[in-house]
C-alpha cells in the first residue's frame, strides 16, 4: 500500500495483532521457555491488552496519535524488553505515518535497531523485521512483506542468539525460533490482513 | 540537596532489599532513593513509565544516578529518558554498575554531598573491594 493508512486501518491491524498474540501466547511463551525467560507471550498478551483497552476506552483522532498511544501503553505493560522495544517501534511509527505504512516501519525498525543495538543474525525481532521493511521498500505488497518476515522468523531456528537473556544460554539457543521474530511475523500477519 | 539515586529491577522485593542493605550505610543521613521494579500486578518485569517518574521523584536538580539490574531494565531505563522533559533529562546519568555493589558505593558518596559525575564514579568502581579480597 503506497497511501498513508487510515486511523481505522491501524486499529484494525493493532487489535488483529492482539488477537494473534492472545491465541498464539502459550507458543510464545514456549519458544521463550526454551531460550529465554519464558515470559515473552505472557508480557506481549498483558501489553497487547493493554493497548486494545487504551484504544477502545478513548479512540485516538488520527494515526499519529493511535501509534503513539499504542507505544506508550506497550513501554509501560509489557515488562520484558519487548516493552521497550516494540513501544520504540510503534512511537516512532507515529513520526513517519503521514507517509505511509512503509516509511513507517522503516522508522519503527530504526528505532528498534537503535534501542535494542541488535544486528540481523543475532537471533531477535529484527531478522523477522529487516526482510519484511526491504520487501516494502523495494515496493513489495504486505502480505510480501509478511511472507518475508515469517521467512525470517524460520531463518533463526539455528542461530545462537547473541542479545538478551537467551545470549546467556550460548549454543542451547540453537533449535528453536526466536520468539521476538516470531511475534513480529505475526505483527506483520495481522498487516497484512487488514492493510491490503 | 543531594543527588539522586533511583533503582531499576525486575523485582520490588530484590530492589527494596539492596536499597534497605544500602541504607545501612547511611545511619541517620537523609537521601532520596527511589525504586521502579516489578509490574502492577506483581509479576516481575519493568515499566519504562515508572523509570521515568521515579527520575522525576529523585531528581532535585543535582542529577540523578540510575541503577539497574539486567536486560529490560537497561531499554527500559533509555526509553524512561526519552520520556523526560530536557532539563530533567540532561541531569540524569545511567550507570553500567553491578547493582548491588554500584548502589551501595553510589549512596555513601551521594549522601555525602558528591556531585552526580562523582557518585556515578563510585558506583562504577562498586566491584573494585569484592575484586581486591578475592585476587
Amino acid at each position: 500500500m503506497s497511501d498513508a493508512p487510515t486511523t481505522e486501518q491501524l486499529t484494525a491491524w493493532i487489535t488483529r495483532f492482539a488477537e494473534l498474540v492472545h491465541e498464539h501466547r502459550d507458543e510464545l511463551t514456549a519458544l521463550d521457555s526454551a531460550i529465554g525467560d519464558a515470559d515473552h507471550g505472557s508480557n506481549m498478551d498483558r501489553g497487547m491488552t493493554a493497548v486494545v483497552a487504551a484504544l477502545t476506552e478513548a479512540p485516538p483522532d488520527d494515526p499519529a496519535a493511535l501509534l503513539k498511544k499504542t507505544g506508550a501503553t506497550l513501554v509501560s505493560k509489557v515488562g520484558g524488553a519487548s516493552g521497550p522495544l516494540y513501544g520504540t517501534l510503534f512511537l516512532r511509527m507515529a513520526g513517519a505515518v503521514g507517509e505511509g505504512f512503509a516509511p513507517a516501519l522503516r522508522a519503527g525498525f530504526d528505532g528498534v535497531l537503535a534501542r535494542g543495538k541488535a544486528e540481523p543474525g543475532d537471533k531477535t525481532m529484527v531478522d523477522a523485521l529487516g526482510p519484511a521493511c526491504d520487501v516494502l521498500d523495494a515496493g513489495g505488497s504486505v502480505a510480501e512483506a509478511a511472507q518475508a518476515a515469517a521467512d525470517g522468523r524460520d531463518a533463526t531456528v539455528p542461530l545462537v542468539a547473541r542479545k538478551g537473556r537467551a545470549s546467556y544460554l550460548g549454543e542451547r539457543s540453537a533449535g528453536h525460533a526466536d520468539p521476538g521474530a516470531t511475534s513480529t511475523a505475526y505483527l506483520l500477519q495481522a498487516a497484512a490482513e487488514t492493510l491490503s | 540537596m543531594s543527588v539522586g539515586v533511583v533503582v531499576v529491577s525486575h523485582s520490588r522485593a530484590l530492589a527494596d532489599a539492596a536499597v534497605e542493605l544500602a541504607r545501612q550505610m547511611l545511619p541517620g543521613r537523609e537521601l532520596a532513593i527511589e525504586v521502579a521494579a516489578g509490574m502492577d500486578d506483581g509479576s516481575l518485569g519493568t515499566d519504562a513509565v515508572a523509570v521515568s517518574e521515579a527520575i522525576t521523584a529523585a531528581d532535585s536538580g543535582e542529577g540523578v544516578v540510575v541503577l539497574m539490574d539486567l536486560g529490560s531494565a537497561v531499554l527500559s531505563a533509555e526509553t524512561a529518558l526519552e520520556l523526560l522533559d530536557d532539563e530533567v533529562r540532561e541531569r540524569v546519568l545511567l550507570s553500567a554498575a553491578p547493582l548491588v555493589e554500584g548502589l551501595v558505593g553510589a549512596v555513601v558518596v551521594a549522601a555525602g554531598g558528591a556531585g552526580r559525575d562523582q557518585v556515578a564514579a563510585e558506583a562504577a568502581r562498586g566491584l573494585a573491594p569484592k575484586e581486591a579480597q578475592l585476587r
